[in-house]
């Protein structure tokens, strides 16, 4: 378990000027848990993570990993607890001199592993990640997702308990980054490994994250389960992240934009239903028109699996008796679907 | 042949001995300084690396100290130190003229020169690598050896090409305090005494020496690249 009590790291800047990057942050992530720590560039989650190995020291605060402060070790000891603490990059830092099997031997040096032992650990991480076949290239000849992937190598040799990612596929194209966050959703269930993934992207935290941290100037604004974030976000950043993701959100350009089928005619109503709790099931939006005797055209949907359950909603344009529209809104909100009404086009004024 | 050499260059070869003497002078006057020069600059540049502000072992005073320092005798001009050097080389030396008195100023001359390309060629080294290897566990130590020294062997080497090849430069002023050298050979008897066979000779010679510590160099910088 990791836990971050009350840490505040302040900087310098160059003169006088004091800038406090993280502001009493307490965070706990547990062990076996995919913790995401999501926030714009300069919100301070990158020197919150670096108080997790002591990268950066915290100006004030404690650091604990299974209980033990480890602000408190000596230099020694902190280099022991580092090992088994792995760490990924955005820029991979892999050592362009020495070759994929090198760098992933980087770590293993004191580590008491005959030479045959490192060499045979080093085929094993890389048949864990998958380019068996990469064991003498140079860095310079690989791909970005296969650096990443030698990273991963190279952050797993000593087999650490932690995996520290400082947006390590905010360099990578949609497809690798997939590829890749699927790797480490493998090694978080295959190894147990508890990871704290620090991104600027919601879909990161929807793909591989159990709970999130919403840090924003430097203070989290916002922390849990992620399917409870995405269901109902509090703050407005949050729910700006959360459109960053979702097509519904797209709507409102769409109404703007006057794309045909979009725009609500004389007498209809056009909402954005969203599904919060994980177990709707119900055919909500026919029953509703069946009901109220009212037309549902669907023009939009966005149902994802988040967490294990679905969310998201659908953008759904009413047309019928305008008492009967508002029946059937507050009937579906009783069935705790959230439900906006984004132009309402009853009243001509 | 023969006959051709002794038109082309009669004064060379009635003073070859000379000649002789005057490479090995200046061969012992560069390995020397530039051994002792090699070690003594690349421990400065490496302290002034991870003693510099951020660095892995950050000492603003110790930095201070050795930037100073460093500016310090960069801008004295080599023939002034050669002169004024003399009591130190005495100290260390026994001696302030010849060969062995001509060391200790080339390596005064040399050093902060090599340290502040040592320094230049660990700054290239990507912040990130440091940061990597300080995350696996990795000590200060082994950051300087197996991070900044091994990551940098092509700019080091091509670092110390051109530090020798400034230093065998600098050995042809080394006459002045009688020490010998390609460079006092060829001032004493191509200039002085207008034999300009000699000049030439010495300039061949030299030129060959520079070609050979560039393909060296050059040689070193590019198996080490990838």
């Amino acid at each position: 378990m990791i836990e971050l009590q009350n840490i505040v790291k302040s900087f310098r800047d160059g003169g006088e000027k004091q800038v406090d990057a993280v502001k009493n942050v307490s965070v706990t992530i547990n062990d076996g848990e995919i913790f995401g720590i999501i926030g714009f560039s300069g919100a301070g989650k990158s020197t919150l993570v670096r108080c997790i190995n002591l990268l950066g020291r915290p100006t004030s605060g404690t650091v604990k990993i299974d209980g033990v402060d480890i602000t408190a070790l000596s230099a020694r000891e902190l280099r022991e607890e580092r090992k088994k603490i792995g760490m990924i990059f955005q820029h991979f830092n892999l050592m362009p001199s020495r070759t994929v099997a090198g760098n992933i031997a980087f770590p293993l040096k004191h580590s008491g592993l005959t030479k045959e032992e490192v060499i045979a650990k080093v085929r094993e991480l890389l048949a864990l990640v998958d380019l068996s076949d990469k064991e003498n290239a140079y860095p310079s000849e690989l791909s970005g997702g296969q650096k990443q992937r030698v990273a991963i190598a190279r952050a797993l040799a000593n087999d650490p308990k932690i995996l520290l990612s400082d947006e390590a596929t905010s360099a990578l194209d949609p497809q690798t980054t997939n590829s890749i966050l699927a790797l480490l959703k493998k090694l978080n269930a295959e190894l147990g490994i508890t990871i704290v993934v620090i991104t600027h992207e919601m879909n990161v935290i929807k793909q591989i994250c159990n709970r999130v941290a919403v840090m924003e100037n430097g203070e989290v604004v916002e922390q849990g389960d992620v399917f409870d974030i995405f269901a109902n976000p509090k703050h407005t950043l949050t729910r700006n992240f959360i459109r960053t993701t979702s097509n519904l959100s797209k709507v409102e350009q769409m109404v703007e934009e006057g794309l045909p089928g979009v725009a609500p005619q004389k007498g209809e109503v056009l909402t954005r239903l969203s599904y919060r709790q994980k177990d709707v099931s119900e055919p909500l939006i026919s029953t509703a028109a069946r009901r109220f005797d009212l037309d549902a055209n669907i023009i939009l949907a966005d149902v994802e699996i988040i967490g294990g359950a679905p969310i998201g909603g659908t953008v759904v344009i009413f047309h019928g008796e305008s008492s009967k529209i508002d029946q059937a809104i507050q009937y579906i909100r009783d069935k705790h679907v959230g439900v906006e009404v984004i132009k309402d086009a009853r009243n001509p004024d | 042949m023969q006959e051709t050499l002794i038109k082309l260059m009669p004064n060379l070869l009635d003073k070859f001995p000379d000649f002789l003497e005057a490479i090995r002078d200046t061969f012992i006057m560069v390995v020397w300084a530039g051994a002792i020069g090699f070690v003594l600059g690349l421990i400065l540049g490496i302290v002034l690396t991870v003693t510099k502000p951020e660095g892995i072992l950050e000492n603003r005073v110790i930095f201070k100290i050795i930037d100073v320092i460093t500016n310090l005798f960069r801008s004295i001009p080599f023939i002034i130190l050669l002169t004024a050097l003399m009591p130190l080389s005495r100290l260390i030396m026994g001696t302030a003229i010849y060969v062995r008195g001509a060391i200790v100023p080339l390596v005064f001359g040399s050093v902060p020169f090599f340290t502040r390309q040592v320094q230049s060629a660990l700054s290239q080294i990507d912040e990130g690598l440091v940061e990597a290897a300080e995350s696996m566990g990795s000590s200060p130590w082994e950051i300087i050896t197996r991070v900044y020294l091994k990551e940098s062997i092509g700019p080091l080497a091509r670092a110390t090409t051109i530090t020798a090849i400034s230093l065998l430069g600098l050995t042809a002023m080394a006459g002045v305090v009688g020490a010998g050298g390609l460079g006092d050979f060829a001032v004493r008897y191509g200039h002085d005494r207008n034999m300009t066979d000699i000049t030439w000779a010495t300039v061949i010679i030299l030129i060959i020496a520079v070609s050979v510590i560039q393909a060296v160099g050059d040689g070193i910088a590019k198996r080490h690249a990838h």
